[in-house]
């Protein structure tokens, strides 16, 4: 009974799942292992374009590639889909630039137990942003999808809920067991921003710690864009294979961006800046005063560089790193 | 006078649900407190796992972030998203915990908007997040919630996670995984469970310092009782300490 009423959803379909399409492109991409090399507003520039269907790395307030929200904010991208799992504060500075117009809703406009973006809510609250909602799981499995080559995969959440009405999925009766399943179709970004921690310059990648989607998000997307903490030699990646998470094939830019996550968290490197993102939350409050401070923090910086910088530069990523290695748990270090 | 708050009873509440040996999805606040203290009282080897795929971390502090790197911290595993959730799907998790904005007599939940019409909220909240996934493919869901009427509501405005769906047979048959859904609700007056008949919310157990009625007047829809009604037991002295002094030692949490 339930099955059957779910059987419509109301949601729309953002983009096209068909494998051959995306075939077709994946064909033509290049192939050669050459350096790809550029400045992160180069990347920008030439790989993110005003109403393509952008998706972020990362999850929540962790390795998530700030930098590239910023410079896409900065360089003014306008009318863009955008894939929001547990996208937090990405998604309030895509939002206060005003970049997207639709969206694919798992987790949006909180910044977990931190609160809501006033910024992100009114603007997701204007009705001027097509929605669809679906679950993290489920852009998980869309990704995945793509990332296969097919066109949808079937899973078993969502059944029964509002979180399907108002999804683009479709519920299907299982040929084998007569099981009901909810179909997530592949969802391919025309282009995707991920940050990790190391890159050779053809674009194989390592990531420590989770990878959360970002190995199906790398396969599934027509153009990625990397930014990474820092450079490493061929060398070291053939030395090590199993280390590589991405493929240089998936990429089309490398860029290097030291602290490229800040003021979110990277694993092992420095952990997120708090008091940063509470600033960010409190100045929202004013319309005047977050004008302002988009200004000096996006919009007068020329790159990430000048943002750490102004953001208290070496010195706070120290207190950060020493918070992310757990230091101030250390006994010698808790009585300097 | 008491010597604890009710955020203190709800986490000793949730962690004494917790079964040792069994795995729970787990996100950040009060529901990775309660499974910190499991772990370090009743349930040593309650395996936690976060959506964002750290799998069985031995948690230093207290997260911020569903993906921070606390959530993988000396961890067994670094997995994905997908690796989380397709094990919730195999039915390798056991629990659980959630909370919402909406909260129905069936346990369903809301986290997505306040309002009458979708397309135009009073109020946009995140959305499912994992909260659909955790709550159609584990097995037994654990709601955490305040009780009042505008929490525990006779009619959400829109169901983001599944509960029993419209009770009776309705989850089981609606191709959900058979015997999930919601176990306990606990809130700071109550813990609640589901008739097995009917799956409508009833209580079992009052927390001290509440009768029935007070439980009744802060809840839309009506409650069934349990054929006995126990008194919950408060937060026992080590309960407290180590939930005061290791497990939230900056109140993050239980101070609110």
């Amino acid at each position: 009974m339930i099955a059957e009423k779910a059987v419509q959803s109301r949601g729309p379909l953002l983009m096209n799942p068909d494998p051959d399409e995306a075939r077709k492109y994946f064909r033509s991409k290049s192939r050669a292992q050459e350096g790809k090399l550029m400045s992160l507003k180069d990347a920008v520039e030439r790989f993110v374009k005003d109403g393509d269907y952008l998706a972020i790395g990362g999850f929540g307030t962790n390795r998530t590639p700030i930098a590239a929200c910023q410079e896409i904010v900065r360089q003014g991208r306008k009318n863009m889909g955008f894939a929001g799992h547990t996208s937090t504060h990405d998604f309030q500075i895509l939002a206060a630039g005003e970049v997207f117009d639709r969206v694919d809703i798992a987790y949006i406009i909180g910044l977990e137990a931190r609160g809501m973006s006033p910024c992100a809510r009114a603007y997701m609250e204007s009705g001027r942003v097509k929605i669809c909602e679906w679950s993290n799981f489920s852009l998980a499995a869309r990704l995945k999808a793509a990332a296969m080559g097919i066109p949808f995969l079937p899973t078993r959440n969502m059944i029964g809920t509002d979180t399907f009405k108002y999804s683009a999925g479709k519920i299907m009766t299982c040929p084998f067991t007569g099981k009901t399943l909810a179909l997530q179709p592949a969802l391919y970004p025309d282009v995707s921003v991920i940050h990790v921690h190391e890159a050779d310059i053809s674009g194989n990648c390592r990531i420590q710690g989770i990878v959360i989607s970002d190995d199906d998000l790398a396969r599934a997307s027509k153009k990625v864009i990397i930014t990474t903490e820092r450079l490493i030699h061929n060398d070291e990646i053939r030395n090590d294979p199993a280390k590589t998470v991405i493929p240089y094939y998936l990429v089309d830019a490398v860029c290097e961006v030291p602290y490229g996550a800040y003021p979110t968290g990277m694993p092992y490197e420095y952990y997120s800046d708090e008091k940063h993102l509470k600033e960010w939350l409190t100045v929202q409050k004013d319309s005047t005063a977050f004008k302002s401070f988009l200004k000096r923090n996006i919009h007068d910086c020329p790159d990430h560089a000048a943002y750490i910088e102004r953001s208290g530069g070496i010195d706070r990523i120290q207190e950060l790193r020493a918070k992310e290695l757990l230091l101030h748990k250390e006994e010698t270090h808790a009585k300097l | 006078m008491q010597n604890y708050n009710i955020m203190e009873l709800m986490i000793c509440v949730a962690a004494r649900e917790l079964g040792n040996g069994r795995t729970a999805g787990i996100g950040t606040g009060a529901p990775c407190a309660a499974a910190l203290l499991a772990q370090k009282t009743i349930a040593p080897h309650l395996v936690i796992m976060f959506e964002s795929g750290g799998i069985d971390p031995i948690l230093p502090e207290l997260p911020v972030s569903v993906g921070d790197s606390r959530t993988f911290h000396r961890a067994v595993m670094v997995g994905s998203l997908f690796e989380i959730m397709q094990t919730c799907s195999r039915g390798m998790v056991d629990y659980a915990i959630l909370g919402g904005a909406q909260i129905d007599m069936y346990g369903n939940i809301n986290s997505t908007m306040l309002g009458k019409n979708y397309l135009q909220p009073a109020v946009r909240l995140p959305g499912s997040g994992g909260a659909n996934d955790f709550a159609s493919l584990c097995w037994r869901t654990i709601i955490m919630s305040v009780q009042d009427r505008s929490r525990l509501v006779s009619k959400l405005d829109f169901m983001t996670a599944p509960g029993w769906l419209e009770g009776g047979e309705s989850r089981d048959q609606s191709g959900l995984p058979l015997d999930t859904g919601p176990y306990r609700v606990i809130t700071n007056m109550a813990v609640m469970d589901f008739e097995p008949e009917s799956k409508w919310m009833r209580v079992i157990s009052i927390n001290p310092g509440y009768t029935f009625d007070d439980i009744q007047s802060n809840c839309e829809f009506e409650l069934l009782k349990a054929p006995r009604i126990f008194t919950t037991k408060p937060p026992t002295a080590l309960e407290l300490r180590i939930l005061r002094d290791e497990i939230d030692p900056n109140s993050y949490i239980i101070g609110r």
